[in-house]
C-alpha cells in the first residue's frame, strides 16, 4: 500500500509526518535540529529515502544535513559554499554596491536520476551544485556571471535563490527563480543563463518591465508539460507557455494576487494552487480566513476552498516553499503556515484537516509518495 | 589536554557530552585550538569560524580564565592554566543574535 511523507522544514527544527495513502492518521516524528531553522528538505526522486536537509542559525551559520534512511538518522555533510572567483557585487537595499556573501541555503533540489547529485540555491543568490551527495559544492556561476548579476536586489527575505526546477524531459534544463531578480533558465546543464521575465510587470521597480529586478516568489510546472510554467509573483500570478520565454498573467478573480505558494495538482496540469495574501505590508490572508484558491482551467477563474480551514480570525502567512501535492489517485495538498499547522487535503482541496497544529513556523513543506 | 566547552547546539552536532578534551601541538592558541577541534569533529567547520577567512562568527564569543579574548589575534597564546588543562577554553554564543526569514 502507498505511504506518504511529509518533510516539514520550520524555524526551530524539522518534522516528518507519515501516513498510509488514506492519509487520515498521521505520525509526527521531531523535532529533528531541535532549536535550529530548518529552511528546507527534499527527497531524492530516485532513491526517497535519501533525503537532504539545510540547517541553520545566525549563530552557527550553515549546516547540510543527508538521510539514508528517510530521516531516522542523519549526518552533517559539506557545508562550504566558496563563490567561484572574484564574488564582485549586487545592489544593496539603497542601491549601493554590496558584496556578495553567502547567508543561508534556501532550498535544495535532488536530482532527478542520481541520487548524489543535488542543487542548492543560497542567499546571496547563487546556484550549487553537488555531485557526492552534499560532501563537495560547486558553484554554476553562469547563472551569478549572467550580466545583469551587479543590478540584482535583495527583497524583503534577503537575496535568495529560492526555486529550482529541473526539467525531467531535458537534463541540461533548469529553471530557478530569485527574490528580486526574477526567473533564469539554462539550456545547457548550467553553463549558461537567460533571464525569463518577459510579460512581467513589477510596478515598483523604475523600469516595470526591466529584463531583472522582478520578485518573484515561487515557480511551478507540472512533470507531464514542462514548457508551461505558474508564478506567483510579489503580486500577480503568472503563466507562461513557452518555458519562460513569456508570461500572461492569470491573477483573473482572486481576491488578491499578492502571496508565496503556488503548486500543480499531480495528475491534472491544468489544476493550480495558490493561497491569496492580503499584501506586501499585511502578510495574511484578507478577511482573516484562511483560502486556497483552485484554477481547474490553468489560471484566470478560481474557486475558494475552505472546508476544514480557519474562516475567522486567521492571520498567519503561506510562505513560498511550503506547499506541495502527493502523487497518490486523489491527489494529495499540503500546506504549512507561519503558526505552526501543517494542513492536508485528500480529495484535491475540497476539504481540509490539520495534521499538527502547533509547531513552530514552518518554513518549508515537501511531500514524498511511497510505494 | 586542552578542555574545550562547546555551546549546547554544537555539542549535539558533533555528538559529544560535557567538555571536549584535545590534545594541541605546539602553542596553545585560539587559532590552534580551533584547528585541533575542527580536525577531531570536522562537522563543526564553518559553525565558529568561516570556512575561508577562518573568522569568528559575529556571534560567538571566546573566554579563557573569565577573561573575553573573542577580539585578540587568533595567535595570542593563551594562559598558562588554559594551556595546562585546569581551565577550559569556551566557545559562547551570544544570547541575542540569530535572523529570521
Amino acid at each position: 500500500m502507498s505511504k506518504v511523507r511529509v518533510l516539514v522544514g520550520t524555524k526551530k527544527g524539522a518534522f516528518i509526518l507519515t501516513s498510509d495513502g488514506k492519509r487520515q492518521q498521521w505520525d509526527v516524528s521531531g523535532p529533528h535540529f531541535a532549536g535550529w531553522e530548518i529552511y528546507h528538505l527534499k527527497g531524492s526522486p530516485v532513491d526517497p529515502n535519501r533525503i537532504y536537509a539545510s540547517q541553520s542559525t545566525g549563530w552557527f551559520g550553515q549546516i547540510v544535513q543527508r538521510s539514508n534512511d528517510g530521516g531516522k538518522t542523519w549526518e552533517p555533510v559539506g557545508n562550504k559554499f566558496t563563490y567561484d572567483g572574484v564574488p564582485g557585487t549586487h545592489q544593496w537595499y539603497d542601491g549601493t554596491p554590496h558584496p556578495w556573501e553567502f547567508k543561508r541555503v534556501w532550498h535544495l533540489e535532488p536530482s532527478l536520476s542520481d541520487p548524489e547529485t543535488v542543487y542548492a540555491g543560497i542567499e546571496d543568490a547563487a546556484l550549487f551544485r553537488s555531485t557526492d551527495g552534499g560532501q563537495n559544492w560547486q558553484e554554476l556561476s553562469g547563472l551569478r556571471g549572467h550580466g545583469s548579476g551587479p543590478h540584482w536586489q535583495p527583497g524583503g527575505g534577503g537575496m535568495c535563490l529560492h526555486t529550482i526546477i529541473l526539467d525531467p524531459s531535458d537534463a541540461n534544463r533548469i529553471f530557478i527563480a530569485i527574490s528580486a531578480a526574477g526567473a533564469f533558465r539554462t539550456d545547457d546543464g548550467g553553463g549558461t543563463w537567460q533571464p525569463i521575465n518577459r510579460g512581467l510587470q513589477s510596478g515598483s521597480i523604475p523600469d516595470p518591465k526591466a529584463e531583472v529586478g522582478h520578485c518573484v516568489h515561487h515557480i511551478a510546472m507540472h512533470p507531464s508539460r514542462p514548457g508551461v510554467l505558474f508564478m506567483q509573483k510579489h503580486w500577480d500570478v503568472m503563466r507562461s507557455d513557452d518555458a519562460g520565454d513569456s508570461w500572461q498573467e492569470v491573477s483573473g478573480n482572486l481576491p488578491t494576487d499578492f502571496g508565496f505558494a503556488i503548486d500543480v495538482h499531480a495528475h491534472e496540469p491544468e489544476t493550480v494552487y495558490v493561497v491569496p495574501i492580503k499584501s506586501d505590508s499585511e502578510h495574511f490572508p484578507p478577511d482573516g480566513k484562511l483560502r486556497v484558491y483552485r484554477s481547474r482551467s490553468g489560471g484566470n477563474e478560481w474557486e475558494p476552498l475552505s472546508n476544514g480551514l480557519p474562516q475567522e480570525n486567521c492571520y498567519v502567512n503561506v510562505l513560498r516553499d511550503a506547499m506541495s501535492v502527493d502523487r497518490l489517485d486523489d491527489c494529495g495538498i499540503y500546506f504549512g503556515t507561519t503558526g505552526g499547522q501543517v494542513y492536508a487535503s485528500s480529495d484535491a482541496g475540497d476539504s481540509w484537516m490539520p495534521i499538527v497544529r502547533d509547531l513552530p513556523s514552518v518554513l518549508s513543506v515537501e511531500v514524498q509518495t511511497l510505494t | 589536554m586542552i578542555r574545550v566547552i562547546l555551546p549546547q547546539h554544537l555539542r549535539t552536532l558533533a555528538h559529544v557530552n560535557g567538555e571536549v578534551l584535545l590534545e594541541v601541538e605546539g602553542q596553545v592558541t585560539p587559532r590552534s585550538i580551533l584547528d585541533a577541534l575542527e580536525s577531531r569533529y570536522p562537522m563543526l567547520q564553518g559553525t565558529i569560524r568561516d570556512h575561508t577567512t577562518l573568522e569568528r562568527r559575529p556571534f560567538l564569543r571566546f573566554f579563557a580564565c573569565e577573561q573575553d579574548v573573542s577580539h585578540e589575534s587568533p595567535d595570542s597564546p593563551l594562559p598558562d592554566s588554559v594551556a595546562a588543562g585546569s581551565e577550559p577554553f569556551l566557545i559562547i554564543g551570544a544570547i541575542a543574535g540569530g535572523l529570521c526569514p
